[in-house]
């Protein structure tokens, strides 16, 4: 994998209406890293997310990512470069009227020149790669508990070999224990296909088990470090966040060993 | 990026087949060169050797595309190694060898005849059931419906004239401009027959029937089912998806009498008012083409509206406006009640809801149509 960034936010601005999200923000995301974002309800996990990935356009400041500055490019460039990434929303965004292996295929279908048994194949092996049975391959979404919707949402992410994943709150409405597969299996996959990820999330759990880094939205800005330095912030947000009854119990378990197999 | 595109060669090296392969091995960059390595032949070799350091890139699809080649020439026999790659791409090859499970086809088609069967016998059983369970609201709203009546105090005064605004207020321009047209539209067509046998002066009665009669009553109750009726199911649809119809219930409110009583009265008291608004702008719209293609004067219009249109005509629009009312509001309550928890069958019903809700409005309508002329009326 080459070095060097795979995302670039300089002085972002997001505001809808007179309501300012986010002012004067910088943000990057190195090669093969997993970034995490946390912050407060409200301020702007999600759109931050949605801002990189072109669904939401800033009021000024430049987000390149790839080397390309998606506020700057043609439509057709933003969906050339959207074919890099892969995307899990929160519930899966699963196509309800087609088969998680017709959901798989369909960006396939779409955006390669796969033969048709190729694509049977690579279906397969996404499934498996995202840790399903391999009998969910003919159900439908509604068939499906939302932890094994996350994990087809996630097999449709990969579909193309992306190479910076995108997770909106992956481990949200999924119990302990499906959250725990869940990060292995994400760590698992990052390692394995050296991706670069972007996962908002408000799990404590998965921040340890799961991000090198992470970025911290306060006051309309990031702060960015591994757990570690952060936990020396001074900010009361952080402190709270970190040093509180959840923050220390999710330090505990991951420093008995979280496991990083693939689950 | 602009790596050169997947290469492959294969040549014989004594016994043992070799296969080189270099460039971009990715999901991107890869067309037919899946087909070139599954029609791999081994042709006699004992040994092969896949060469994969020429190799720029290479992600899942190219991993696996090495794996099979490997697999298949390890399956006729043939002892494979792989030569050269960086860790990298020896890495990613051993994590799809990991996964390769394949997983089960689509099941296959079945007999479009059973199919066609299935699905009639499917939709019949649906059909009724519906049935079923609209006559049941049907009573159980006529029964909350006359108890409020008897009570009116527990009449929810402020959600009543909001749906009368919403249903009837909201809706008379378009009502207003559809009826206006549609009086024209008949005087229009009227005027062309009969001016032919000299009896133009009659298209003032075909207009003044017309628009009383049917078309006034008919195209309201059609528009207020496609406006309201939907409006009411994609309402309570949504609620009830939320689980505040749920909540409705433990905090111990009746759906029925502060959701559906509520929209059924308001749709009642609207529905009558909005077809008098409807009737007399589908007769001035007739007036109007009268005066301008035959020379009917307003007041000669009148006149001949009096003396050849009962007000009986005029009463049965009106009296069967209160009953499409509550069909259509019943209707659309009982499909929004029906709204299981997705915001897909939001969608499905409220279709359902207007489709019903029309088609029972224009059965009922016949119905009457029978009934007023036997009675000779």
């Amino acid at each position: 994998m080459q070095d060097g960034t795979v995302i670039e936010i300089t002085g972002l601005r997001t505001q809808f209406g007179i309501q300012v999200i986010h002012e004067d923000l910088d943000f990057s995301v190195a090669r093969g890293e997993v970034m995490g974002v946390v912050g407060g309800s409200g301020t702007g996990k999600s759109v931050l997310l949605r801002s990189v990935i072109g669904l939401i356009r800033p009021a000024a400041g430049r987000i390149v990512v790839l080397g390309h500055d998606m506020t700057a490019l043609p439509p057709d460039a933003v969906r050339a470069l959207q074919r890099r990434w892969g995307v899990l929303f929160q519930d899966g965004a699963l196509f309800s009227s087609l088969t998680v292996a017709q959901n798989i295929e369909a960006p396939m279908k779409e955006h390669t020149r796969m033969s048709r048994r190729l694509r049977r194949d690579m279906i397969d092996v996404k499934i498996s790669l995202a840790g399903l049975p391999p009998e969910a391959a003919n159900k439908f979404p509604s068939e499906l508990s939302g932890g094994m919707r996350k994990r087809a949402g996630l097999a449709r992410a990969l579909a193309l070999d992306p190479e910076i994943l995108f997770l909106d709150e992956p481990t949200a409405g999924l119990d302990p224990i499906g959250a725990a597969k869940f990060d292995r299996l994400v760590r698992g996959l990052q390692r394995a296909l050296g991706l670069s990820v972007l996962v908002v999330t408000h799990d404590l759990d998965s921040l340890h088990a799961v991000c090198d880094r992470v970025s911290v939205l306060i006051d309309k800005r990031v702060k960015v470090g591994t757990i570690e330095s952060l936990m020396r912030e001074p900010d009361p947000w952080i402190q709270e966040y970190f040093r509180g009854p959840r923050g220390r119990a999710a330090q505990a378990a991951a420093g008995h060993g979280a496991g990083t197999g693939n689950g | 990026m602009a790596a050169p595109a997947p290469r492959l060669d294969t040549r014989l090296d004594g016994a043992c087949l070799v296969v080189a392969l270099g460039g971009r091995w990715t999901t991107r960059a890869i067309a037919g060169e899946d087909a070139a390595l599954a029609a791999l032949e081994p042709d006699g070799a004992k040994q092969a050797r896949i060469e994969l350091g020429e190799i720029d890139e290479m992600d899942t699809t190219g991993a696996w595309l090495v794996y099979r080649a490997a697999r298949e020439l390890k399956r006729r026999g043939v002892v494979v190694d792989l030569s050269g790659g960086d860790q990298e791409h020896l890495d990613l090859i051993a994590t799809v060898a990991a996964h390769d499970v394949p997983c089960p086809g689509p099941p296959p088609p079945v007999n479009p005849l059973v199919t066609l069967l299935l699905r009639l016998g499917r939709a019949t059983v649906e059909v009724l059931a519906e049935a079923r369970d609209l006559v049941n609201f049907l009573g159980h709203t006529t029964v909350v419906l006359l108890r409020s009546l008897a009570r009116p105090r527990s009449i929810r005064l402020t959600s009543l004239v909001s749906h009368m605004e919403q249903a009837g207020l909201n809706a008379l321009p378009i009502v207003g401009l559809m009826s206006f047209l549609i009086g024209m539209v008949l005087a229009y067509q009227g005027a062309d027959q009969l001016t032919r046998f000299g009896a133009q002066i009659f298209t003032v009665n075909l207009v003044g029937y017309g628009v009383l009669r049917e078309m006034g009553i008919l195209l309201t109750a059609i528009l207020v089912a496609g406006r309201s009726g939907s409006a009411f199911t994609a309402q309570i649809g949504t609620m009830k998806v939320n689980e505040e119809i749920d909540a409705m219930r433990t905090i111990g409110l009746d759906p029925m009498e502060v959701l559906v009583i509520p929209r059924v009265l308001a749709l009642m008291l609207t529905l009558p008012l909005l077809t008098f608004y409807a009737d007399m702008l589908g007769l001035l719209g007739g007036a109007v083409i009268a005066f301008v293609e035959l020379d009917i004067s307003f007041l000669q219009f009148a006149r001949q509206l009096s003396s050849g249109v009962t007000p009986w005509s005029f009463w049965i629009g009106i009296i069967k406006a209160p009953v499409f009312a509550f069909i259509i509001a019943m209707v659309g309550c009982f499909e929004g009640l029906m709204v299981s928890r997705s915001a897909e069958s939001v969608g499905r019903r409220t279709t359902a809801a207007v489709v019903e809700a029309i088609f029972l409005v224009i059965v009922l309508d016949a119905l009457a149509s029978i009934l007023f002329s036997n009675l000779g009326i």
